[in-house]
């Protein structure tokens, strides 16, 4: 629906400062971006560099304190309610910790129906609506008719982030922001949820920026990857780029951390 | 369901349930089987003491049943109190020469007998003229205690004014109490009104726990609903909620208390306005604990995932948020039900509570005792009871909120 090289989501002079005086925090300072259209962007850092400030800035979650953010090549509004309504229809989000991310009072098909009525299909017919959700299951290889009457805490962690790409799946929005989606889970169900993230592109060419810190991961799986250190990006360019020729200390010790299991995949000789 | 089976298993919960039920029933179960206008002044006498009243009329007009027991122990030692008995007690061991160990003053009757034997109203020698009196004194109580004369009931003839002898009633008759027509069981004797204190305090228990439940609703209402907003919302809002709050907090609530309900007037003062009153006042120790748990809320993912769900700030807060801290707000609601209670007693007792004699509450109960200097006299039963209730109502009401912050507080576990 959207072609290449068109700008999605563009940040300008990007600042973020938590309290006042003495006591504030400089979180993000000044960055600079430019995300295309079906790219898929990694955002790699350390704890505490501002990763997740700048995601909740870009989801319009916290307020900006400086800087402007151009969604579509026009400067985002989100001062009303409609108008928020509006923009989260067109940018979404998967969160780090599954289990935090359900509201462990309601049932899990709630939050599928919630994306059905954020669509404009919340007066479909009961059966229309079933299948829609039963699809966007099967997306993600889960079982709706199992998941119906459930609460969050009776799903795993893996199972629940995969509700989570299946939620994202039912609102097709422009942008994805996943904030390190695979930190909390195991490995097994890290890859199977990777996968389902890109089919997910793949299917809709939706832009997915990805906030990790983990820039093996960041490099298996984006087109170009930005290097955040104290809420500045110190280095960006394409993921084959930046892991064979960083140019800032930074990045070269957040590749040198990487386990080197990593790094077998680099050397082509897979000798396991 | 389950979370319920886990507040039971709290020991202190549980007892503190098991007192606050025990209570319920009995102010509930009690007008069942005395049903009296609990506000009737019946006697005219203030300060009953407690125990069952049989008519006096009564007793002298049924027919008695002889019982073959000479007066009783308890007839003698009411003519003969202990004073007077170590009197005959030194005469007989003094001046009659008896062994001091053969006088005992607490076998009465033996002690009557020694006396009768030995007792000589001639007998000066060597005694004060005072202390022949006392013991011509003693000898008259000992022959009054010893007389079984007939009392003699007479009627007065309507016509010629004469008094005809109706019946004689002597010292063995008896008469079954459950048996007289008139009685009057007051088992906490009567206030100073002359009102049955235990009937006038259930119905002040049930008053009093009324006005705790509503101040406890209006003030968890109050401060529930702005330290939602305050939390959630943040910015100007929540300075602005926060220095109300601290105002209100600041100055102590009880002097607002006393304030508001001085200028409310003594006419306008019913029961259920001095409930909302202190409701009103109470609220601020509840708005402040909700904010800050709603402040930790409001960032968590799933707050933040049904913002981009499109949710509106109305459904978030009561979807997202208020079940979260429901545990939390029904044991400040407990609290404040515990508090409210309090409250009232304190002001009635300063008599800026309601103004009425026509519904009793545990505060104008501890009032009027005061009011009328039972605490001086002596009439325990005037203000005892209401101060057992009180303590018992509070102590289990904070009982069950310590429990319930044992369950949901897994710190706190013991």
């Amino acid at each position: 629906m959207s072609n290449e090289n068109t700008s999605c989501l563009k940040g300008v002079g990007l600042t973020k400062i938590f309290g006042s005086g003495k006591k504030s925090v400089l979180a993000v300072d000044h960055v600079d971006f430019d995300f295309k259209n079906g790219e898929v962007i990694s955002i790699v850092g350390e704890s505490g560099s501002g990763k997740t400030t700048l995601s909740k800035m870009l989801l319009g979650l916290t307020s900006v304190t400086e800087g402007k953010i151009y969604f579509q090549g026009k400067e985002r509004d989100i001062s009303t309610r409609a108008k928020q309504k509006e923009y989260w229809k067109g940018i979404q989000a998967i969160f780090q910790d599954p289990f935090s991310s359900y509201n462990i009072f309601t049932k899990v098909d709630g939050v599928l129906l919630d994306c059905l009525k954020m669509r404009g299909k919340g007066n479909l017919p009961r059966e229309e609506k079933y299948q829609l959700m039963k699809e966007a299951c099967r997306f993600v290889n889960l079982e709706f008719d199992e998941l119906t009457n459930k609460y969050p805490f009776e799903l795993s962690g893996g199972q629940m982030q995969r509700l989570m790409i299946a939620r994202v799946f039912l609102l097709k929005p422009q942008i994805l922001l996943a904030d390190e989606p695979t930190s909390m889970i195991d490995a097994c169900s890290r890859s199977t949820i990777l996968d389902m993230l890109m089919k997910l592109r793949d299917e809709t060419n939706m832009t997915i920026i990805f906030i990790t810190h983990d820039i093996g991961l960041a490099y298996y799986i984006s087109d170009s990857v930005y290097i955040m250190e104290h809420g500045i990006f110190v280095e960006h360019g394409t993921s084959d780029d930046m892991l064979m020729h960083p140019k800032v200390p930074y990045t070269k010790r957040l590749i040198s951390d990487v386990p080197k299991i990593y790094e077998a995949w680099d050397l082509d000789s897979i000798t396991v | 369901m389950g979370m319920i089976k886990k507040v039971f298993h709290s020991p202190k919960f549980r007892l503190g349930f098991i007192i606050f039920a025990a209570l319920l029933l009995f102010v509930f179960l009690y007008p069942l089987f005395d049903s009296g206008d609990p506000l009737e002044m019946i006697a005219v006498q203030s300060y009953l003491k407690p125990g069952t009243y049989v008519s006096q009329y009564d007793v002298a007009g049924s027919d008695g049943i002889t019982l073959d027991v000479v007066a009783s122990d308890k007839k003698l030692a009411s003519h003969l109190p202990e004073a007077d008995r170590n009197k005959m007690k030194t005469y007989l061991v003094d001046f009659v020469g008896l062994d001091a160990n053969q006088v005992d003053t607490n076998n009465i009757p033996k002690l009557i007998e020694q006396w009768m034997d030995n007792y000589n109203p001639n007998n000066k020698a060597g005694l004060l003229v005072s202390a022949q009196r006392d013991y011509r004194n003693i000898n008259k109580e000992v022959l009054a205690a010893l007389d079984a004369g007939d009392i003699i009931i007479a009627i007065n003839d309507p016509e010629t004014g004469e008094l005809i002898q109706n019946k004689t009633i002597h010292d063995q008759q008896y008469v079954q109490v459950s048996s007289v027509a008139n009685r009057q069981v007051f088992p906490l004797g009567g206030d100073n009104f002359g009102r049955n204190v235990l009937r006038e305090l259930v119905e002040a228990t049930k008053t009093s726990l009324m006005i705790g439940l509503i101040a406890g609703i209006v003030a968890t209402a109050i401060g529930l609903t702005l330290g939602l907003i305050a939390g959630y919302v943040g910015g100007t809002t929540d300075n602005i909620i926060t220095f109300i709050t601290n105002l209100f907090t600041v100055i102590p609530s009880f002097v607002i208390l006393i304030l508001i309900s001085y200028s409310v007037g003594q006419e306008a003062r019913g029961v259920l306005l001095v409930a909302c009153i202190i409701g009103f006042t109470a609220w601020p120790w509840t708005c402040r604990s909700v904010r800050s748990q709603v402040i930790s809320l409001r960032n968590r993912d799933h707050v933040n995932l049904m913002k981009l769900s499109g949710h509106g700030l109305l459904h978030i807060l009561t979807t997202g948020i208020l079940p979260y801290i429901a545990s939390y707000v029904v044991m400040a609601l407990i609290l404040q039900i515990a508090q409210g209670i309090l409250s009232e007693a304190q002001l009635s007792m300063l008599g800026l509570g309601a103004a009425t004699s026509k519904t009793a509450t545990l505060g104008l109960m501890m009032n009027w005792a005061t009011l009328f200097s039972a605490v001086v006299n002596g009439s325990w039963w005037a203000y005892f009871p209401v101060v057992i209730v009180i303590a018992l109502m509070s102590f289990s009401m904070n009982l069950m909120n310590t429990g319930l912050d044992q369950v949901f507080n897994p710190q706190l576990r013991d």
